[in-house]
């Protein structure tokens, strides 16, 4: 008896790694800022969306788990071999760019987070960067697995964060239950970028990667799946604890926006010494991991699905493609930091279109591989889990199409740094006499059309 | 002549002509049946009307980048069969392991050389093409003119692999079969290959590898995997092929691999294989994996200790299997227990009639079966050791642990 209980145990510490990673992964230095800017402007409103996020997300990252588990290949290799050369190539040139992108926003991330201690980033960015290069190149699958399983650990620091500023919990937890919708173009937005950094394409092929890697066979795939639905559930609970933190600290005193994630950190500061500590760390902490592991992400699916050798236990010679391409990327996205005058929220912007461009189509690719008997046997889709994956991908579609052609519209607004500011004024926020507690009075420019559904 | 050449992109798409030089259709797919030949193309699938139709090797007059013209018009509409190799459906973009670079490669594109016969021409796969080339000729293919591509191409190296040294991956154990798909390339791999192809397959294509593979090399290369995909192969495949293997592995690789499964499974496993094997598995099963007992092997070479060089030197004649890896002699009394160790090199210096004991080595360096695995590997690194006998609470010698597994036991950590 204890020994099937041992042995339990075993497997299920055998499957763990991929599930957590990835998810702790996507609340990297952009995901913090866009739950940072919502905590700020809109305080505990956007806190019920969460839960969608979290159901969307164990959706997609269920079936990405579950094909590996059964196929054990990669999602690139799977479109590959079903889609063939041209699909797969075009998918991996966008891929590239999208992930490109986040590897800027990351390094970015690390910047701003020692910033705010008075490191220039001329000092840390080339520091950190050689730091991700040796850690990645030099270690073992297993070592920097363990690296990044403590790494996710360290997400810990926005909870303590959280409690130090004494948030509202009772209003905390009413609105994380009680869906507010307004149709104020700034909240919508913001509730679309909540869930557009939430299920990046990335994610996909990572965590199908990771799981083929760890060598989780369709046996194991029971406890797989646990490790995976806990990963998206503690991802949104962090997340939750930094809208939490923005919405006691910033928000509470008068809502404003911010547009770095620095920004929200030295807000805190007036409210202890450890709160801001702590969500500095925490930011530094999200933006080295995932600046390790997006550009070993992007170059393992782009080999596998193109066809080059790839792997961190391969030697340069033996993958040239493999280790030029992820030392480009790590290189150029740091490099671009430190270029001054770089349009970086540009770029930012520009790569949260890509993703809105390729998310759904890589959502689709999906669904009709996961239903292929030929790959899945017995483990395609039911019927109903069918009718739920292609309903979550409409959803997703419908909600990245929305955001990419907001920012589509900021960035092709005459002068580029105008997107950001068009929204920096600060808002009055009047004590409204609705049992809720809160209604917006949004200034002129904004408050046209909006209405407040209860 | 490079007109003699034909890539299976430019073959994609190609006009069929008949006798009078109507258009018939576009080639869609060509296919091999290996059963018959290995690399000539047997057939040709057409669209461009209703249904698909397939043109034989025997109906075609002539082949070249103007287009297929046939001899015969007489075409039968395709239905899908069990023994042909479809290039496109089968073999472009999947998988297949490269005999000669031992390694698990992506297919882009195949070359075929065209045969002029004197009834008519025939395809046969000549490369399988895998670099940067082939990838370029397959995204530019039906944007750019074909002989434009074949010109732009040549600054771009090439790089393909002989049909001949490919072995293609089929999941399914009967297509196998049906495709003639032969083991030998994998059979002639060192096994330490070979076990690193099996770990880039997808768990599918190494139950078909293993399940049809010789047990012999099977075995060897299921040493070389490592412990949590070898569990897993063993699961997938029939309890009757897996102990076929299971037998065939040496008995302290064996219980290694068995400890790794699931109780259950293991002890079917146990219960197919031949009584001998089994009772010496199972008895190195009983040992913990971190201990003497678990580490060590059982395939050693004993004499009795009055035993002479002449004497010990016939004797190994019996042990041919093990001679690439020994290295040391263990001498031991009536009773079994161990007296002393004899490096095997010293015995071709001595003469003939040397008792073995005057060549033993000294200090007699011996551990317990509940020895933990710190201490040995120290001991093995403090004596500079090859071999190191293990002994039971009675002194009688139970087996020998070598270097190669102190090695393996180093590198896990």
């Amino acid at each position: 008896m204890l020994k099937r209980f041992r042995y339990q145990i075993a497997i299920f510490a055998s499957v763990v790694g991929p599930g957590l990673i990835t998810a702790n992964v996507d609340n990297d230095s952009g995901g913090i800022l866009t739950y940072s800017q919502a905590g700020a402007k809109y305080g505990y409103l956007p806190l019920w969306t969460l839960i969608p996020i979290t159901l969307l997300l164990i959706v997609t990252q269920e079936m990405c788990s579950r094909m590996g588990a059964v196929t054990g290949k990669g999602l690139s290799d799977l479109i590959r071999e079903e889609f063939g050369l041209r699909t797969t190539f075009f998918l991996m040139i966008a891929l590239v760019l999208t992930n490109f992108t986040n590897v800027i926003a990351e390094f970015a991330g690390i910047a701003s987070s020692l910033e705010v201690f008075n490191i220039s980033r001329y000092i840390t960015v080339p520091i950190c960067a050689i730091a991700v290069w040796l850690l990645v190149v030099r270690g073992s699958y297993r070592s920097v697995e363990k690296v990044f399983l403590v790494a996710c650990t360290l997400y810990v620091t926005y909870i303590f964060s959280a409690f130090l500023l004494k948030p509202d919990w009772k209003e905390a937890a009413i609105y994380s239950v009680k869906p507010i919708l307004m149709f104020d173009e700034g909240y919508i937005t913001m509730l679309i970028a909540m869930v557009g950094t939430s299920i990046a394409p990335w994610m996909q092929f990572y965590l199908q990667s990771a799981i083929v890697e760890k060598g989780i066979t369709a046996k194991e795939y029971v406890q797989s799946r646990i490790e995976v639905i806990v990963g998206c559930i503690l991802t949104d609970v962090v997340a939750f604890f930094i809208i939490v933190s923005c919405a006691a600290a910033i928000w509470a005193h008068g809502p404003k926006d911010i547009n770095d994630a620095k920004d929200a950190a030295l807000a805190l500061k007036p409210f202890g010494q450890y709160a801001y500590v702590l969500f500095s760390a925490g930011l530094f902490n999200a933006s080295f991991f995932a600046a390790c592991i997006l550009p070993l992400s992007t170059v393992y699916t782009v080999c596998e699905g193109l066809g080059f050798e790839s792997g961190v236990d391969k030697r340069f010679k033996e993958a040239p493609e493999f280790y030029w391409l992820f030392t480009l990327l790590v290189v150029l996205g740091a490099g671009v930091i430190l270029w001054p005058n770089f349009p970086l929220v540009k770029m930012i912007l520009g790569s949260q279109v890509l993703n809105g461009v390729l998310l759904p189509v890589i959502l689709i690719y999906m669904v009709m591989l996961i239903n292929k008997k030929s790959l899945m046997k017995e483990w395609t889709n039911s019927h109903a889990y069918n009718a739920v994956a292609w309903i979550s991908v409409i959803i997703m579609i419908g909600l990245t199409l929305a955001l990419a052609s907001i920012t589509v519209k900021q960035l092709t607004q005459p002068s580029g740094g105008a997107a950001l500011e068009h929204d920096s004024k600060p808002l009055a926020q009047v004590k409204g006499d609705d049992a809720g507690g809160h209604a917006f009075k949004l200034d002129t420019r904004e408050s046209n059309g909006t209405h407040l559904l209860r | 002549m490079a007109d003699e050449l034909l890539f299976l992109t430019e073959l994609l798409g190609l006009k069929v002509y008949d006798l009078k030089g109507r258009r018939l259709g576009f080639v869609k797919d060509a296919a091999i049946v290996p059963l018959i030949h290995p690399s000539r193309v047997d057939r040709f699938l057409l669209g461009g009307g209703w249904a698909w139709l397939t043109v034989k090797h025997d109906q075609v007059r002539s082949i070249s980048l103007d287009g297929i013209y046939l001899k015969d018009e007489l075409l039968t509409p395709y239905h899908s069969d069990e023994y042909v190799l479809r290039l496109v459906r089968d073999l472009l973009d999947q998988q297949i392991i490269d005999g000669q670079g031992r390694k698990v490669v992506r297919v882009t594109d195949v070359t075929f050389k065209i045969q002029h016969a004197e009834n008519g021409d025939l395809l046969h796969i000549d490369d399988v093409d895998i670099g940067l080339r082939s990838m370029f000729r397959r995204l530019a293919q039906g944007v750019i003119p074909r002989r434009l591509v074949r010109r732009l191409q040549e600054v771009i190296p090439p790089h393909s692999l002989r049909w001949e040294h490919c072995s293609i991956l089929e999941a399914d154990p009967q297509r196998r079969l049906r495709l003639n798909v032969s083991n030998e390339i994998l059979e002639r791999m060192h096994p330490a290959d070979l076990a690193d192809i099996v770990e880039d397959l997808s768990p599918d294509d190494r139950e078909a590898i293993f399940e049809t593979i010789d047990s012999e090399v099977a075995a060897e290369a299921l040493t070389e995997v490592e412990p949590d995909i070898q569990a897993s192969i063993l699961e997938s495949l029939e309890t009757e092929k897996a102990a076929e293997i299971v037998e065939e592995m040496a008995p302290h690789e064996a219980a290694d691999a068995l400890a790794e499964l699931e109780e259950q499974t293991s002890e079917d496993i146990l219960e197919e294989m031949g009584p001998e094997p089994k009772t010496e598995v199972e008895e190195l099963l009983e040992f913990a994996e971190n201990s003497a007992g678990g580490l060590m092997n059982t395939e050693y070479v004993a004499l009795p200790e009055n035993a002479t060089v002449a004497e010990a030197m016939e004797g190994l004649k019996a042990h041919e299997e093990i001679l690439e890896t020994l290295n040391t002699l263990f001498l031991v009394d009536a009773d079994g227990r161990l007296t002393a160790a004899v490096p095997l090199a010293k015995l071709f210096i001595a003469a003939g009639a040397t008792p073995l004991k005057d060549l033993a080595s000294e200090p007699l360096l011996q551990v317990d079966v509940e020895e933990k695995q710190d201490r040995i590997t120290e001991i093995f690194d403090k004596y500079n050791l090859l071999a190191l006998p293990v002994v039971d609470e009675t002194g009688k010698l139970a087996g020998a642990i070598t270097a190669d597994e102190v090695i393996s036991l180093l590198r896990q950590k």
